[in-house]
Parts: C-alpha cells; structure tokens; sequence
C-alpha cells in the first residue's frame, strides 16, 4: 500500500487523544468539585499543609518547559537542528527534574503520615481524608502524564537526529509538543486547586 | 451492474498475504481483515455470553434452585453482562461493520490510521483476557453485576480488580477506533462526497465515534479510582470515609448512558442502508436522519440520571433528567418515522436483510416506548430494578444491536466473503429467533410490572407461569441462533460462489466495488457526483 | 494519494517567550492573591487566571491561532461539555 501522508490528519488524531485525555481528567475534577462543595472548610485547611513553593517551582519549571519545546518546533522549521535537539533536551530534562521534585513532595508528606488509608489521616475529619486521596491520585496520574511525555520526546529527540523528523516532515515533534502542553494545562488547573486554594 | 464479474481486476484481499496461516489475520493492518477479526471474536464472546444467559434461564424456569446456587446465579449475570455490554455491543457494528464497510463507503482505501486500528484489536483481545481471568483466579467469580456498584465493588471478596482493569482496557480500544473512524470521515472522504452526499451508516459512525471518544474516558477514571479504592483504601465513594457511593453512580453513568447510544446509532446506521436498498426506494428525509443522529448522541449526553432516579439524588435532578431523556425520544421518533416513510409505496424486495430491518423496527419500537415509561419518574420508581427493565434494555441493547448486526451480516455477506448464504434457512433462523425473542422477553415486562426484581436466582410462586414461558422463548431463539451462524458459517466456507458486484442493486459505493473487495478497494477513487440513494 | 496541503507557520522565538513571560506573570499572580481574603470569589480567581493561561498555551503553543479553524472550535465545544457535565452534576449536588 503506497505512503500517504496526512499531517493535518495526523494532528486531528493527537488533538482527538487530548479530549480523551482531558475527559479523563475531568473526571477527576467533578470529583474534586463535588467533595470541595461538600467539604470546603476540609479543603481549605488541608491545601495548607501543601508546600506553595515547590507548587510554585514545578509550575514555572512546565512552563518553561512547554515554551521550549514550542521553540524546538520553530527552530526545525528554520533548519536549526542543534538547537531543537538542545531545546528538546532541555525540555526533557525540566520534565524529569519536576519528577524529581514530586517525589521530594510525596515523601515529604508519606513520612508526616498523610497517605491514604494512613491512620494519622483518618484521625482527621473527612474532608482531609478526601483532599489528600484525591491529591495523591491526581498528580499521581499526572506525574504517569508526565513520564509517558518524557517518553515521546525521547523518542522524538533520537528520530530528529536520525534525521527521521526533519524540517519539512515534523508532524511527530508537533504531536509531542501537542501531548506534553496538555501536560502543562491539566498542571495549570491542578496547582491552584490543591496548593492556592487555602 | 453490467461489469464483467468473471474477470477480476486486482486479487480479493482474502488472497493478498504478506504473511502465512494466522500470521495473514493478526499482522494485517488491511481494513477488511480486521473487521473480520473483530466478528470472529466477538462471535465467539457472542456464543459464550448467550450460553450463560441461557443458563440464567434454566435457573428460573422453576422457583427455588433449579440449576445453580444463588452466589453461582450472581456470578453469571455478572459475567453475561460484562461480555455482552463490554465486549459484544459496544464494539460490535462499529468494530466489525465500520471496519470492513466504512473506508468503502466513503471511497477510501483504508482507516486514517491502519496500525492504530489494528493495536486497537490487540488491546480489545488483552482486555477480554483480563476480564476473563477473573473467572479463573482463586477469590471467585465477580457478583456485582456489571455495573460495579460501589461500595459493594471495593467491599466484596472477589476478583474485582480483572474485571475493572479489563473493562477499563476495552475502554481503550473503544477510543482508538472512534478516533480513527472521525479522522477517516474527516480526511478521506472521496472527492465530490461532501457531507451532505456521505451515507448514513458512516454518519452513525461518526457520532458514535464521538461519544466513544468523548464519554469512555470518564469510565476509564471511574473504574481507574475502583481500582484505588480496592488497592489504597482512598475512601472516593466510601462513605464510611466521606466518600459518596452516588458519585460513583454519576460517574458511571455519564458514561454508560452515551453508550447505549454507541450501542444504537451504529445499528440505526445499518437499518437506513438496508431499508432503501430492499424497497429500492430513495431514503426519506436523508437530513432528518442525519440530523436526529447527531441530537441523539448529542443528548444523550446529558441523561445520565435516569439511572439513578431511585438513588437518592435532589429532586431537582430527578425533573432535569427526565425531562431530558424524554428529549431523547424525539430524534429516535423521527428515525422510525423515516424509515417507516421510506418502506412506504417502496418496490419491496423480500430478502433476509429486508426481514431483519422491519423487525428491528418493531423490537425497538417496543424497546423505545417502554424506554419513556422508565424515563417518567413516577412509573420509574415502581419497576425500578425489576424484570421491567431487564426487558426493556434486552429490547433496545440485543432487539436493536442484534437484529442491526444481523441484518447487516446478512446484508454485507456476499461482499465480505463473495459467496452467498442459503436464504431458505437464513429466513427460517430470522422467523424462529424473531419469535424466540419475542416469547422469551415479552413476559418480562409483565413479571416487572407484578413485581419480581431482576438478579436474584429465586422467585415468588406466582411469577412462575411468566418465567416458564420466557424460558421456554430462550430455548426456541437459541435454536434459532444455531440455525442462523450455522448457516453463516458453512456458507462463507462452501456457499455458492457470488462475485456479481450488486446483488441487491444497492445505490452506495460498496456495491459499485469487487466481490471480495480487492486490497485496495477501488481500482481508482470514484469521484462522487449524486447524494448516496438516488434511485430515479 | 497526497493530500497534505498542510500549511505550516513560524512562530517567532519573541512570541513565544513573550507567552512564557505572560504565564509567569500570570503564575505569580496567582500566588499573590492567596494573601487577599476574597472570600467565595478565591476559587472563581483562580480558576479565572488558569483559565487565561490556558488560552495562552493553547493558542500559541499549541498553535491553534495558526492551524486549522476545527480545531479550536472543537476544544471550545470539549470545555464546555465539561462545564455542562459539572452543572448538571451539581443539579443533584445543590439541592439534595
């Protein structure tokens, strides 16, 4: 069967998986919507044993991440590809740097005995048990996001110097870019939601 | 059709192999093939999900334990149900039928993305096996029915967690073929085939495509935070812990609900292309059609909640969601009034497809009708949870997508496999399953409405003249359905040969295409100058 | 078959740092709030300044001000099934 190719068609498919994504964390979000209505004062006294500042950090770290790999796409297209790779690798490196600061957050909380089903936060009230079950199960998708994006742009990184993903066929970079902003926008919803509201 | 059908252009794609033996099946990523991977094995689920509700029938064909014990009767049903819902219905027509007919019907040579529509056959066949494996594993069989209830999902000693992670898997596989199939609409129509101009069958597909996608993510993280409530004891839907087991009813049925609707548009598709081929007849009201399709899936969106109306929600939500899903029934009305409209004054040509079509209409009048009285709160709440709605989703789920998907398989045949089925048996299995249907389901509405409740095992004295009737129905369609599959099955292997492109004189473009297709479908892309059904 | 009449655009380098420097600012804004008692209004700020931020990165970063017009109106429609989800969610959750 001839090679056709269909770069519009191929975005369609990434753009089609990413309502998929966003639906599956919007699940989430009624969820969450739901037991904070239930147990706003719960939620507002939890959200405070959540440290701001790495909140904070892993959000300007996606950001910037995110913009870099928006600027890989541009430095394609211009034929810079010592630069889309190094902006890649930038990109995947911030990646696993905010992974690393998300364990530092779990542990951090683990060992305080807030986890579920820990006993220290069932002496709690309610609400507590559910604010933390759904921080956990949240970013914990989230941070599986993030691994199977750092991923993708892995790969992506090895065909764009294979010459594979070149400045005139870069569908593949544009999807993973499209995958690893979607990453960054469920963080953007995530972070005010369990760190600001307080 | 004048063509000379002796001499083949292009191979069919049944003798295009780059691969031996199975190998040719489950690494070909041709369109057609894996359609007919998807009806193997769906027909295989298909026997095995019939014969456990056979079972559940010899169980209550007398009061007390006839066949099984209660907590056996509880594992059956949960098991039919998740085999027939997750891995027959549900992906059925659009898997089969939408694989093998919907890149022709729009003149195209292949999906969008034909590894992806393969990968999504594999993860369906993963999924399966994981459902499956909570039969065999040590804890028992799951008893929730399948529907996964909480709190009593993450409480119970069984193998839950199979069974969750399965459906939650075919879930997967659900999304990738929709995906592919809204791409495949979008991109590869043929030139001169605009939307307008596209066939009704791939227009089902499309919505269908889009509630697939849209709504099965929700039951993927529904089930995903079961998994966590079993696994982690996160307390999400236990109330003991704050959680709100109705929330998980929502949840579930945000999703579940549009899936009824994955489950018929698909088979309203089928209906609208047989209906104008056997009365050689212009479909009536073409946009109505397309129209209503699209305010199904779109609706149908947003009324979840009748699932729920004895759950304990607000008032305020029962009035929304009935009032809502009454909305539903207006584009399903104007579906049958179009097909009714297009028989009318038709040159009718009575083949099997012809009588599954018409008796799909009725079933699913029947099926529908019943729907509102369960959409109205008031009668809602008296048969709630009894053999009331047993019938009445047997009706729509397996008198709808049941009767579609037979139609269609009787309709397609000679395209598929260019050969042709013995029609005398074929009516005679449609005639005695038609009427199997009917005795084994009518008296349940009658039981539900008396009051005897749907998943127990056992039964009051005085349901006992119903039940012995509707048992007696299952072992009459039973025999039906062995006549019709053995009759499918030695023809595709021995039928007489039928290579005439257009055997029923069809209007859309799968007719105008060889008998087994060949690889690539068309010689070359038709260009498309006339809507789809224009007989003069 | 070739019917790749995909279109590409460039987006400048400035543009899109100027984008990262909105969203910090954006970012930061954010935080800063959370020091000003606003009372049932705090979740609507937030959300509101997420909201913004989104539309940042979907628009530039994800090119949907350069790319094919479907694409937006789709994502549009997504959001607001998600909105409509959660308010007739909330029919039941309000008024139990």
């Amino acid at each position: 069967m001839d090679e056709h190719r269909d770069d519009i068609g191929s975005r369609f498919g990434m753009w089609l998986f990413i309502f998929t994504e966003l639906l599956l964390f919007a699940g989430l979000f009624i969820v969450y919507s739901v037991y904070r209505y239930l147990n706003w004062q719960a939620f507002h006294l939890a959200a405070e044993e959540l440290n701001t500042f790495i909140g904070a950090l892993n959000t300007v770290l996606l950001l910037a991440s995110s913009a870099t790999i928006a600027m890989s796409i541009t430095a394609l297209q211009k034929k810079n590809k010592t630069l889309a790779l190094a902006l890649l690798g930038f990109t995947i490196l911030v990646g696993l740097v905010f992974l690393v600061n998300k364990y530092f957050e779990w542990n951090l909380k683990i060992e305080h005995g807030l986890y579920p089903g820990s006993e220290r936060l069932l002496e709690y009230g309610k609400g507590e048990v559910l604010f933390f079950g759904l921080y956990f199960f949240m970013t914990g998708l989230h941070a599986l996001h993030i691994i199977v994006g750092v991923a993708f742009i892995g790969v992506v990184f090895f065909r764009i110097k294979n010459d594979r993903i070149t400045h005139d066929n870069f569908v593949h970079l544009e999807n993973a870019g499209l995958y690893w902003h979607l990453v960054d926008i469920i963080w953007i919803f995530l972070f005010p939601l369990f760190y600001l509201i307080t | 059709m004048t063509t000379d059908n002796t001499a083949r252009a292009e191979p069919s794609f049944f003798e295009y192999k780059k691969h031996k033996g199975i190998l040719a099946w489950i690494l070909s990523t041709d369109h057609k093939r894996i359609g007919l991977l998807y009806l193997y094995s769906i027909m295989t689920f298909f026997i095995v999900g019939a014969i456990l509700g056979l079972l559940m029938k010899l169980e209550l064909i007398a009061p007390g334990k006839t066949i099984m014990e209660a907590k056996t009767y509880n594992g059956v049903f949960t098991l039919h149900g998740i085999i027939m819902i997750f891995l027959i219905v549900i992906p059925g027509l659009p898997a089969v039928f939408g694989n093998f007919m919907l890149p022709i019907l729009i003149g195209a040579k292949d999906v969008a993305f034909p590894r992806l529509n393969l990968l999504s056959w594999y993860i369906y066949i993963f999924g399966a096996i994981v459902v499956l494996m909570s039969q065999f594993m040590s804890g028992g069989p799951p008893d929730t029915g399948w529907t996964f209830y909480a709190p009593y999902s993450f409480k119970t000693t069984t193998n839950m967690l199979p069974a969750v992670l399965g459906a939650f898997i075919l879930g997967f596989s659900s999304i990738l073929t929709g995906l592919n199939f809204i791409v495949t609409i979008h991109r590869m129509r043929a030139p001169g085939m605009t939307w307008l101009k596209m066939p009704l069958f791939p227009w089902a597909l499309y919505g269908t495509a889009w509630i697939q996608l849209l709504a099965t993510p929700i039951i993927g993280i529904t089930l995903l935070m079961t998994v966590g409530e079993r696994l982690f004891n996160i307390g999400f839907f236990d109330p003991a812990l704050g959680g709100d087991p109705i929330l998980y009813q929502h949840l579930f049925w945000i999703y579940s609900h549009p899936a009824v609707y994955v489950m018929i548009l698909p088979a309203m598709g089928v209906i609208s292309e047989i209906l104008p081929t056997f009365a050689q007849k212009t479909i009536f009201g073409y946009k109505a059609i397309i129209f209503s399709t699209i305010a199904i899936a779109f609706v149908g969106y947003f009324v979840w909640g009748h699932h729920m109306f004895t759950s304990g929600m607000s008032g305020t939500a029962l009035y929304v969601f009935s009032i809502l899903t009454f909305l539903v029934a207006i584009p399903s009305g104007i579906k049958v009034f179009n097909w009714v409209s297009t028989i009318y004054k038709g040159s009718i040509n009575l083949k099997t497809p012809f009588y599954w079509a018409v008796s799909f209409i009725f079933v699913f009048m029947i099926g529908g009708l019943t729907g509102l009285v369960l959409g109205a709160l008031a009668t809602n709440v008296h048969v709630h949870d009894t053999h009331f709605v047993v019938a009445h989703f047997h009706f729509i789920v397996f008198g709808g997508v049941g009767f579609a998907f037979m139609g269609a398989i009787h309709y397609w045949f000679p395209k598929m496999y260019g050969r042709m089925y013995d029609e005398t048996w074929a009516n005679m299995g449609w005639l005695i399953f038609f009427i199997g249907f009917l005795t084994l389901y009518l008296p349940m509405f009658y039981l539900g409405i008396a009051g005897m409740p749907r998943r127990y095992f056992d039964y009051l004295p005085q349901f006992h003249g119903g039940n012995i009737i509707s048992s007696f129905g299952a072992i009459i369609m039973i025999t039906g359905l062995l006549i019709i599959i053995t009759n499918l099955v030695r023809s595709a292997r021995m039928g007489p040969i039928s290579t005439e492109r257009n055997p029923w004189n069809g209007k859309t473009l799968e007719w105008t295409v060889e008998s087994p297709p060949s690889l690539e479908n068309f010689e070359e892309i038709p260009v498309i100058e006339k809507g789809p059904y224009e007989y003069e | 078959m070739s019917n790749n009449e995909d279109k590409h655009h460039v987006i400048p380098y400035r543009t899109l740092l100027l984008v990262l420097s909105a969203l910090l600012t954006f970012t930061f804004i954010s935080i800063a709030v959370t020091n000003y008692e606003l009372g049932p209004f705090t979740v609507l700020a937030a959300l509101l300044l997420a909201s913004f931020k989104t539309i940042l990165v979907l628009a530039y970063f994800m090119h949907l001000k350069f790319d094919v017009k479907m694409f937006g109106i789709l994502i549009s429609a997504v959001f607001i099934l998600i909105g409509a989800v959660i308010f007739i969610t909330f029919l039941d959750y309000l008024y139990r």
